[in-house]
């Protein structure tokens, strides 16, 4: 018998904590709340509502890359008339506003998407239920820094709207492409850019400090490090990455501010001249130090983005597989040396620069090293698959399909990052194909594995599963559709900058034309990516209300602490005081009464 | 549902969740002024020769108030040791000299930025001018009677604003010569000379902003950054001895742990100075 079906989900409802607090309206309720749980769903709201937003940029430089300087069919009329006749006359995605879209494509991506809903929403919502916590250490700070990411979102939305259009320097804001707009225009896009990184700066940091000292301070009676299921030590990891990394990019950023806003060099070199005059500017600053900066910051982000996804696959295909997992300390292991290591990779991004071979021998080394521990978790597992009696649902496929296409997004990184091979394949769309495998099918699928499996805990419902194979289906065909032929057109010499396409470039040289149709192949099969989403969205919404019930409070028969809780938890998350007796994935245990053994369960 | 350690600590970690919360905000602190430190390195490295005018320097040298910065560095210096006794003097249950001791902590902090506005805004005021003949004086300058502050951000290396109000001489506060270390050469003399310099003659003139050279930029943003600290500690540490106090009769081991973390706080605001002083005052 399931010990834990004996909690009734009608439970939420049970007033054991409630003693004497009245309860709150709507704005406490849902806007200014302190529970994590609310917390975590608002960023999962706004994350997933930024990565639909996201998504609808790219649609459309894609078409402009298939279709170079005809008017957008459909959008295109509304882009002129929320953009202005100025930004978007006719339509037509000109080439700045190409460059506006690409810049935020990136930015709203990887800051406002996918680390919010890695970090802010499945880290909030499951890491104090998974360490038998009653909330975050800090409630007040975690809406604090919800509020913060908030507001950087909106301020990074409202770009859009200032007089010459958002940010156009890339999601990397290179130096001194940043800093030569218009200086009669000082409040232009790139400065809303970087108030809004400073706010979302913010929130990290304050999420950052938050998680950390939970899961150091709040774990349960029982809860021993090696006991903390493998979610939570990617959660502990990507907080130090948070903490640490990203305050030098507030430093970079504060300086780009006083180089736009006050006329200072941090940035610029001496004698810098734009568009054939000097710039009126004292110049003697380094425009390798903001690369410096940013990229100190941008690759232990790339982990950011990748460690949660991880531990999400983890606990999903662990669930799954309905055996333990296999080398779970040599993941551990693994996970803080790559939390380590990704402190010392930054400047393989700029193996161009001219910084010197002996630095780039350096960086290329490390560059190595930090892949060994992350083939160490991905072969792990791979390895826990053998000899396991594996569930195929929606939650399921989505993790495990997410092995090979990180695995292709991981092994196509290898040749960017020796740099003799880097600098054929740099600024190619190689490398554009590198690291969206690593995201798009990587990040994602771990997100929407993450989503089908935990839904129940959150709402009491299940996801269809029908649409769930129908969404898990499509994506993974249309991915590869759109990012596999990214590799050919980088091999072939294309360059990611170009807003048509390729077509002068390769027009000039007649090269092979055919590159240039894989534009148009990549442009369908996005649109079929978006086509195969609407299940999800279908599922997602009409699941809340209408889903079938979760049979019991741990309806996918888990191990990990946050399915002995009530359907959905209560504030204050445990009816009584959780104990952790055993580690998290003691499944098909020999003698025990069931294929799974809570962490929970004292026997 | 009450979150577990608030101010009891917690006993295999042997601390209380806001002293972890501190520990690892102060960490991230440490990376950005790091940061911040990098950057003036790697400019000051990489700045090219003969780009500050006045000695033919590629950085300028000297041109900060030693002597004000090391009074400077006592006011923060004394503001920590301050910080501590408040925080001994509640665990010795003495509320009235905790109040005295927050108080003069709060004062040094206030004394601190006093003084550093005073410095900031001699700097706005101060001229560096190149002339035509490729020379180039430092001063505060006189224009009409008056002493200008911030004449570059539009204009910096132009005297159109000279131009434009018809002026045809300005009077300039020389600077003492320096040498290449940016030493006065001639001690003894402490009457500035002011010379006359006909507006035709300049090519130049620009206030010490951060625009003038990356020097003043980066000495700017670090002590503007770390002056914002200070202005936040001393708001913390002011709310801690007036109103936050009432908490010393309702729960007096959170309030003792408060101080405790604010005084952390502070200890690293008066540790980031430290550093700060000699690397852009003396080095």
């Amino acid at each position: 018998m399931q010990s834990t079906a004996s909690h009734a989900h009608t439970s939420a409802t049970d007033s054991s904590h409630g003693h004497a607090h009245h309860e709150p309206g709507f704005f406490g309720k849902y806007i200014f709340s302190t529970d994590h749980k609310v917390i975590g769903i608002q960023y999962g709201v706004s994350s997933l509502l930024f990565l639909l937003f996201g998504f609808l940029l790219m649609l459309v430089m894609r078409y402009q890359l298939a279709n170079p300087g005809k008017a957008v069919p459909l959008v295109g009329p509304l882009l002129e008339f929320v953009l202005g006749q100025e930004i978007a006359k006719g339509g037509v995605v000109n080439g700045d506003l190409y460059n506006s879209f690409g810049a935020m494509h990136g930015t709203i991506m990887v800051f406002l998407a996918i680390v919010p809903v890695l970090f802010g929403a499945f880290g909030n919502y499951v890491t104090p239920l998974q360490i038998g916590a009653p909330d975050m250490a800090f409630p007040r700070l975690n809406m604090a820094s919800f509020h913060a990411y908030f507001l950087g979102g909106v301020v990074m939305i409202a770009s859009f709207f200032t007089p010459g259009g958002s940010a156009r320097s890339g999601w990397t804001s290179y130096s001194p492409l940043a800093s030569i707009n218009d200086p009669t225009n000082l409040f232009d896009g790139q400065t809303y850019w970087l108030m809004g990184m400073v706010l979302l700066i913010t929130s990290s940091l304050l999420g950052s400090v938050n998680f950390i000292a939970t899961i150091i301070q709040l774990r349960c009676r029982g809860m021993s490090w090696m006991r903390m299921p493998f979610f939570v030590w990617a959660q502990f990891v990507t907080g130090f990455l948070l903490l640490l990394a990203f305050p030098p990019l507030e430093a970079a950023g504060l300086m780009q501010l006083m180089d736009n806003l006050f006329g200072s060099s941090f940035f610029l070199p001496q004698g810098l001249v734009v568009s054939g005059s000097p710039l009126p500017v004292s110049g003697g600053g380094s425009p390798l130090l903001w690369q410096h900066l940013f990229w100190f910051l941008g690759h232990p982000e790339v982990y950011v983005l990748i460690l949660p996804a991880f531990g999400i696959v983890t606990e999903v295909i662990s669930n799954n597989i309905r055996k333990p997992l296999w080398g779970y300390k040599s993941m551990v292991y693994s996970v803080m040396s790559i939390g380590f290591l990704s402190f010392i990779v930054w400047a393989h991004h700029m193996y161009l620069t001219g910084m010197g071979t002996k630095v780039a021998t350096f960086f290329q080394t490390t560059t190595m090293m930090i892949s060994i521990p992350s083939v160490i978790i991905l072969t792990a597992l791979f390895i826990s698959l053998w000899g396991g009696s594996i569930r195929f649902n929606s939650a399921s496929l989505f993790a495990l399909s997410f092995l090979p296409m990180f695995g292709i997004g991981g092994l196509t990184g290898l040749p960017l990052g020796f740099n003799a091979s880097d600098i054929f394949l740099h600024d190619s769309y190689y490398v554009i194909g590198h690291f969206h495998y690593v995201v798009a099918p990587g990040t994602m699928f771990a997100v929407f594995a993450g989503i089908y499996y935990w839904f129940p805990k959150i709402t009491g419902r299940h996801m269809n599963e029908l649409l769930g194979k129908l969404h898990w289906a499509g994506s993974l065909f249309f991915m590869n559709c759109v990012f596999a032929p990214m590799f050919i057109q980088g091999f072939k010499g294309m360059s990611r900058r170009m807003s048509d396409g390729g077509t002068t470039y390769f027009g000039g040289l007649g090269g092979d034309p055919g590159v240039l149709k894989l534009n148009n192949m990549i442009f369908w099969s996005a649109i079929g990516l978006g086509i195969c989403q609407i299940p999800f969205i279908i599922n997602f919404f009409s699941s809340i209300f209408s889903g079938k019930c979760a049979t019991s409070d741990n309806p996918w028969q888990a191990t990990t602490l946050e399915w002995s809780t009530p359907t959905p938890p209560p504030h204050g998350n445990f009816l009584k005081e959780p104990v952790a007796y055993r580690g998290p994935y003691e499944y098909s245990v020999p003698g025990a009464k069931s294929d799974f053994s809570p962490q929970g369960d004292k026997n | 549902m009450e979150i577990p350690y608030t101010y009891k600590p917690r006993p295999d970690t042997g601390l209380y969740n806001a002293k972890v919360g501190i520990w690892l905000f102060l960490a991230s602190e440490i990376m950005l002024f790091g940061a911040l430190f990098s950057a003036y390195i790697l400019l000051r490295v990489s700045a090219p020769v003969g780009f500050w005018p006045d000695v033919g320097l590629a950085w300028p040298r000297g041109l900060l108030n030693i002597p004000i910065g090391t009074f400077n560095t006592a006011v923060l210096i004394t503001s920590s040791v301050t910080v501590v006794l408040a925080w001994a003097s509640l665990k010795m249950n003495n509320f009235a000299r905790f109040r005295v001791y927050m108080v003069i902590t709060v004062l040094c902090a206030f004394a601190f930025l006093g003084i550093k506005s005073f410095e900031y805004n001699d700097k706005f005021s101060h001229y560096v001018i190149r002339l035509q003949d490729g020379k180039a004086l430092t001063g505060h300058i006189e224009v009409d009677g008056k002493h200008p502050r911030f004449w570059n951000f539009s204009d910096q290396w132009s005297v159109a604003k000279l131009v434009d109000q018809k002026v045809t001489k300005i009077k300039v506060e020389m600077d003492p010569e320096r040498d290449m270390n940016g030493h006065v050469k001639a001690h003894g003399s402490h009457d500035h000379e002011v010379r006359e310099v006909a507006v035709s003659d300049i090519v130049s003139l620009s206030s010490y902003t951060p625009a003038t050279h990356p020097f003043f930029a980066v000495y700017f943003l670090i002590t503007a950054l770390h002056g914002l600290h200070v202005l936040g500690g001393a708001l913390v540490l002011g709310y801690f001895a007036f109103p936050g106090a009432k908490m010393w009769k309702s729960n007096p081991e959170q309030f003792i742990n408060r101080i405790e973390v604010g005084g952390l706080f502070w200890h690293f605001v008066d540790l980031v100075w430290i550093f700060l002083f000699p690397v852009v005052y003396l080095l």
